[in-house]
C-alpha cells in the first residue's frame, strides 16, 4: 500500500465517520425538535474538519459544500434565539448536503472520479443562508455603501491601487461596482478621474458602519481620505444615512479623528487604542452613544467567541481521538486501533489453518497410539490453546449492531416525510455483535424490510385514526443472541399481512403444494417470501408485502439464516430473521457418500435415521418417499445428484440426514455419518463461482485428514 | 503462502522473460511462460465439484489453500487419460486466479527468444486461440500457450461440450 493510499483510507474513515456522526446528531435533533447551541458547535466543527481535511485531498466540491454549511452554522451559532428558523429546510438541506458526501465518498473508496457537482446545493445553502438572515429579526440585513477614496496626489498607481481596493473589498461585501469602471486597461484617463473625483466604489455588506469603516482603515493599501456613506441599512434606517455622510475620516486623518472622539469619549477612547482594530469611528451624536456602546460589546463579545472556537476546534480534534473509544462503548480508557479488514480476513484464513493443522497432529493414528503422558499434556495444551486463539480471532472480528441499525433511523425519517406517515422506529439491542462479514449482508435486507414495513404494512395516519391507533406508528427494530445465532426482529404494528390476498395469489401461481385446508398461516404467511411470489405486478395490484422480499431472503440465506414471517391483522407483522453469527466457522455434520465428503451445517438438520424398509413409499411418478412418524418427506440420493459411485445404495444400509428449511423438508440419503464439528468454511475458488451456477454448494472445509469437504446449501439444493 | 512469492517473481520477471516450461499433452509438446508458475505438484486427490464445465476436474487442497484444477487435455478437447504417477499439476496464478493445471508430465524450463517464435498459421481451427506462438527450436515444435485465454470461459465451447455430453 502505498503513502497516498493509505493517507486516501484513512481520509475515507475519519470522514465517514464525521458524516456517520453528524446524521445522528441531525436525526437525534430532529426527532428533538431543537437545535441545541451544543448540537450547532458539533455540527459546525464536524464541517469544519471535513472542509480542510477534502480541501487537504483536494476534493474540491466536498469542500466547498462543507465550507458553505460551516458558514451556515458559525452564523447559526451566533444567534441566541433559533426558534423562528425553518428547521424544515435546514433537515433537508443539511441530509442532502451528507448524502452528497457520502456519495462522493462511495465513489472515492472504489476508485471512482470524484465528479459530483456540489454547485447546485451550494447555491441552495446560500440562498437559504441569505433567507434566514433576512428573516430573522436579530440579523441586520444587507447594507449599502458608497465610498468614495481619494489616494494620494502624487501616486501614479491609482488605477492598481482602486483595483486592489475593489479585490479586498470582495472578501467582505457583495455587489461590488465602481466608478470609473475601468481600472486596468483605462490607462491614463481613468488615473486622471481618480485623482480629480476620488474613486467612487459602492457595494453591500454584511457589516456594520464601523465595521466597514475599520476594514478600510486597516486592510486597504494606502489612500488619503476615504468617504463612506451608508445608503440604506436594515435595522438602523434613516437616521444611519444622514449621520454616515458626515463621516470623513481617513488614514491621514485619522488623528484628527481620534482627537475629536477622546474629547467625547475620554478614557475609554485611550484603552481603544491599543486595539485599533475596535475602533469605532466617532458618532458624533450624543444620542448614538448608548448604542455604539452596545456595539462594540457585540464586537467584542464576537472577538472572544472566535477565538474559543480555535481553542474548541484544538480540543475537538483531540476529542475526536478518542472517539473510537467511547464507540465501543466501554467506560474505561483503552486504545483502540483500526485494522484493515483483508488482514483480518487473512489471520482469520491463518487460524483456520491451524485449527485444521492441530487436528490433523492431535488426530493422527501415531499420535494417538503413543502412550506418553508428556505427549498427552502437550497435545491438550496445544488444543486449548488454538481454541482460544479462534476465539480471540473471532471476538476481534465481532462489530455491534449498532452502526447498521441506526442507519435505519435515516431511512424512517426520509420515507415517513414522503408518506406522511408518523413512524417512530425503536431500537433494541443493537449491542449485540455480529461477524463484519454478516454485518455487511444484513444491511440491504434490513433496509428492505424496514422499506417495506413503512409503505406497506403501516398505515396512512387517517386509517390509523378509524381503527383507533395511536400515533406514530411503531417500527421495532430488535437484535437478541440466541446460541450460536442472532434473531433479527423488524416488526411494525401497521395493517398486517393480507392473508386472503396472499394465498389467492399464491394458488395462482401453484406455489403450494398442499390443499388449502391444511396450510398453516403461518405457512401461508411465508410464502411472500417465495421467488415466484414477488413479481412486478404485485406492487400495484397487490399493496401488501412482496417487493423484492425473496431478495432478502436469498441474501439472508446466502450466510445460512432464515427469514420467517408472522402478522395478526391489524395489529402488524414480525419479520424474523435468524443469522449465524459469523460466516467463518459454522457448525457441521459431516457425511461421506462413496468417499467424498460433504458438510451439512447442523442448524438446518432435524433428526439422522437408520429407516425401516417397510417405510419406503415409491409414489406413481417413481418419485422415493420415506414415511417418518405418518407425515412423508421426499427422499434426496445425494449419490445421483452428485454422479458419485462405489456408494451404498440399499437404503437400510445408508443413513438419512433431515434437513429443514424455511419451504421444504426432505431427507438427504448418505453413506453414513463421520460426525459433528466446527468447521472453518472456505469459500470456493472465485474462478469456480464465476464459471459454475452449481447450486447447493455452499462453499467448502478441510477435514483433519486434509481432504475436502464441500459444504452443501440445503436449500438449493433439492 | 505463495502469495509471497509472486510479487518476488513480479519483480524479477526480466530474469525470467524468454523462459518456458514446457509439458507434454499426448504426443504435443507445449510451453507456458515461467511467470505465470507457482509450482509444480505430483496428482493429488481431487474434490469434485457438481455442474462445472467437464475439462475443470474439482478443487485440490493445496496447503490449505482450495484451488481449482482443469484437466488440460480436456480443455483442447482432447480424449481423457487415466491419471498416473507422471501426472503432474502445474499450479500457475493467471490474472489473480490460482488455478491447477493437470498435464501428462512435465518437460523441462527453456529459453526460447522472442526471434524464435512464430505467430500461429491463421487457421479455423479454434485450438489456436489458446495457441500464442509455436517454436520450432531446436527442431522440436512447441506449441505456446496464451496464459489468459485459458481461463477465459467461452460460451461457444461451453455448448460443444454440452451437446458431446448429450
Amino acid at each position: 500500500m502505498d503513502t497516498n493510499d493509505s493517507i486516501q483510507d484513512i481520509f475515507l474513515f475519519e470522514t465517514n465517520e464525521y458524516i456517520e456522526k453528524l446524521e445522528q446528531l441531525l436525526l437525534e435533533s430532529e426527532k428533538a425538535n431543537e437545535f441545541s447551541s451544543s448540537t450547532i458547535g458539533e455540527v459546525f466543527r464536524i464541517m469544519h474538519n471535513i472542509k480542510s481535511s477534502s480541501a487537504m485531498m483536494n476534493l474540491n466540491n466536498i469542500s466547498t459544500l462543507a465550507h458553505a454549511v460551516e458558514d451556515l452554522f458559525s452564523f447559526l451559532r451566533e444567534q441566541k434565539d433559533n426558534g423562528n428558523i425553518d428547521s424544515n429546510v435546514l433537515y433537508d438541506i443539511l441530509f442532502e448536503s451528507v448524502d452528497f458526501i457520502k456519495g462522493e465518498l462511495e465513489k472515492l473508496s472504489v476508485g471512482e472520479e470524484i465528479d459530483g457537482d456540489s454547485s447546485v446545493l451550494i447555491d441552495k445553502i446560500k440562498t437559504y443562508y441569505l433567507s434566514l438572515r433576512e428573516e430573522t429579526g436579530t440579523v441586520k440585513q444587507k447594507n449599502s455603501y458608497k465610498a468614495i477614496v481619494y489616494f494620494h496626489k502624487d501616486d501614479e498607481m491609482v488605477n492598481i491601487r482602486a483595483f486592489a481596493i475593489v479585490h479586498s473589498l470582495e472578501d467582505i461585501a457583495e455587489k461590488v461596482t465602481h466608478s470609473p469602471e475601468d481600472l486596468i486597461d483605462g490607462g491614463d484617463a481613468t488615473v486622471q478621474v481618480i485623482n480629480e473625483q476620488g474613486f467612487t466604489v459602492s457595494f453591500e455588506s454584511d457589516l456594520s458602519y464601523h465595521e466597514v469603516m475599520s476594514y478600510f482603515n486597516n486592510n486597504m493599501v494606502s489612500f488619503r481620505e476615504i468617504e463612506l456613506i451608508s445608503l440604506a441599512s436594515g435595522d438602523q434606517g434613516e437616521e444611519q444615512v444622514e449621520l454616515a455622510a458626515q463621516q470623513p475620516l481617513s488614514k491621514d486623518g485619522k488623528t484628527k479623528g481620534k482627537k475629536e472622539q477622546s474629547e467625547k469619549q475620554g478614557k475609554k477612547q485611550a484603552e481603544k487604542d491599543s486595539l485599533p482594530e475596535e475602533q469605532p469611528p466617532e458618532q458624533g451624536q450624543a444620542q448614538q452613544e448608548g448604542k455604539e456602546a452596545g456595539k462594540e460589546e457585540h464586537e467584542a463579545a464576537k472577538k472572544t467567541e472566535n477565538e474559543s472556537i480555535k481553542q474548541e476546534d484544538k480540543a475537538t480534534n483531540k476529542a475526536e481521538q478518542n472517539q473510537g473509544e467511547k464507540k465501543v462503548g466501554s467506560a474505561s480508557a483503552h486504545a483502540v486501533i483500526s485494522v484493515d479488514v483483508n488482514k483480518l480476513d487473512k489471520l482469520m484464513d491463518l487460524v483456520g489453518e491451524m485449527v485444521i493443522t492441530e487436528a490433523m497432529v492431535t488426530e493422527n493414528a501415531k499420535v494417538e497410539d503413543l502412550e506418553t503422558s508428556k505427549l498427552k499434556t502437550a497435545v491438550n495444551q496445544l488444543q486449548k490453546l488454538t481454541t482460544e486463539v479462534q476465539d480471540i480471532v473471532m471476538s476481534i472480528r465481532m462489530v455491534p449492531l449498532v452502526v447498521t441499525f441506526r442507519k435505519m433511523h435515516r431511512i424512517v425519517r426520509d420515507m415517513s416525510k414522503k408518506l406522511n406517515k408518523q413512524v417512530e422506529l425503536e431500537i433494541i439491542g443493537e449491542e449485540t455483535e455480529v461477524d463484519k462479514n454478516v454485518i455487511d449482508h444484513l444491511s440491504d435486507p434490513l433496509m428492505h424490510l424496514v422499506r417495506n414495513a413503512l409503505d406497506h404494512g403501516i398505515e396512512t395516519p387517517e386509517e390509523r385514526m378509524v381503527l383507533g391507533k395511536t400515533e406514530p406508528a411503531k417500527i421495532t427494530l430488535e437484535a437478541q443472541n440466541a446460541g450460536s445465532e442472532v434473531l433479527i426482529i423488524v416488526r411494525d404494528n401497521g395493517k398486517g399481512l393480507n392473508k386472503a390476498k396472499i394465498l389467492q395469489r399464491a394458488m395462482k401461481h401453484n406455489l403450494f403444494n398442499k390443499p388449502e385446508s391444511e396450510l398453516t398461516d403461518k405457512e401461508i404467511y411465508n410464502i411472500i417470501f417465495h421467488p415466484g411470489f414477488s413479481t412486478k405486478e404485485n406492487v400495484t395490484e397487490f399493496s401488501g408485502r412482496g417487493v423484492g422480499l425473496d431478495v432478502v431472503m436469498s441474501n439472508i440465506e446466502l450466510m445460512g439464516g432464515t427469514v420467517s414471517v408472522d402478522s395478526v391483522p391489524n395489529e402488524g407483522t414480525t419479520i424474523t430473521m435468524k443469522i449465524p453469527l459469523t460466516l467463518a466457522i459454522i457448525d457441521g455434520m459431516n457425511i461421506s457418500i462413496g468417499g467424498a465428503y460433504y458438510t451439512i451445517p447442523t442448524t438446518v438438520i432435524k433428526k439422522c435415521f437408520r429407516p425401516q424398509k417397510e417405510d419406503l413409499i415409491i409414489d406413481p411418478n417413481g418419485n422415493e418417499l420415506i414415511l417418518v412418524r405418518g407425515e412423508c418427506f421426499p427422499i434426496l440420493r445425494l449419490h445421483e445428484v452428485y454422479n458419485i459411485k462405489n456408494n451404498v445404495s440399499d437404503f437400510t444400509e445408508g443413513i438419512f440426514i433431515m434437513v429443514e428449511n424455511e419451504q421444504k423438508t426432505y431427507c438427504i440419503f448418505a453413506d453414513e455419518l463421520i460426525g459433528q464439528r466446527q468447521v472453518v468454511v472456505k469459500t470456493l475458488p472465485l474462478y469456480l463461482k464465476n464459471i459454475t451456477k452449481a447450486q447447493g454448494v455452499s462453499g467448502c472445509t478441510l477435514l483433519g485428514d486434509g481432504s475436502i469437504s464441500l459444504i452443501l446449501d440445503t436449500a438449493r439444493l433439492y | 503462502m505463495y502469495d509471497s512469492i509472486i510479487p518476488d517473481a513480479l519483480d524479477t520477471e526480466d530474469t525470467l522473460k524468454g523462459k518456458y516450461l514446457t509439458f507434454f499433452l499426448g504426443e504435443e509438446c507445449y510451453g507456458i511462460e515461467i511467470r505465470y508458475v507457482i509450482e509444480i505438484i505430483g496428482i493429488q486427490g481431487i474434490t469434485e465439484i457438481p455442474e462445472l464445465p467437464a475439462y475443470i476436474k474439482g478443487i485440490i487442497n493445496l496447503r490449505g489453500q482450495i484451488i481449482p484444477v482443469m484437466d488440460m487435455r480436456m480443455r483442447f478437447r482432447r480424449p481423457f487419460k487415466e491419471y498416473n504417477d507422471r501426472t503432474c499439476v502445474v499450479v500457475v496464478v493467471i490474472k489473480n486466479v490460482s488455478l491447477g493445471l493437470i498435464v501428462d508430465n512435465v518437460a523441462d524450463v527453456i529459453d526460447i527468444p522472442d526471434e524464435e517464435i512464430v505467430p500461429p498459421p491463421n487457421a479455423i481451427d479454434t485450438d489456436y486461440r489458446f495457441v500464442k506462438g509455436i517454436s520450432k527450436m531446436g527442431g522440436q515444435i512447441r506449441l505456446l500457450l496464451e496464459c489468459e485465454k485459458i481461463l477465459g470461459e467461452d460460451e461457444a465451447e461451453e455448448l460443444v461440450s454440452s451437446i458431446n455430453q448429450l
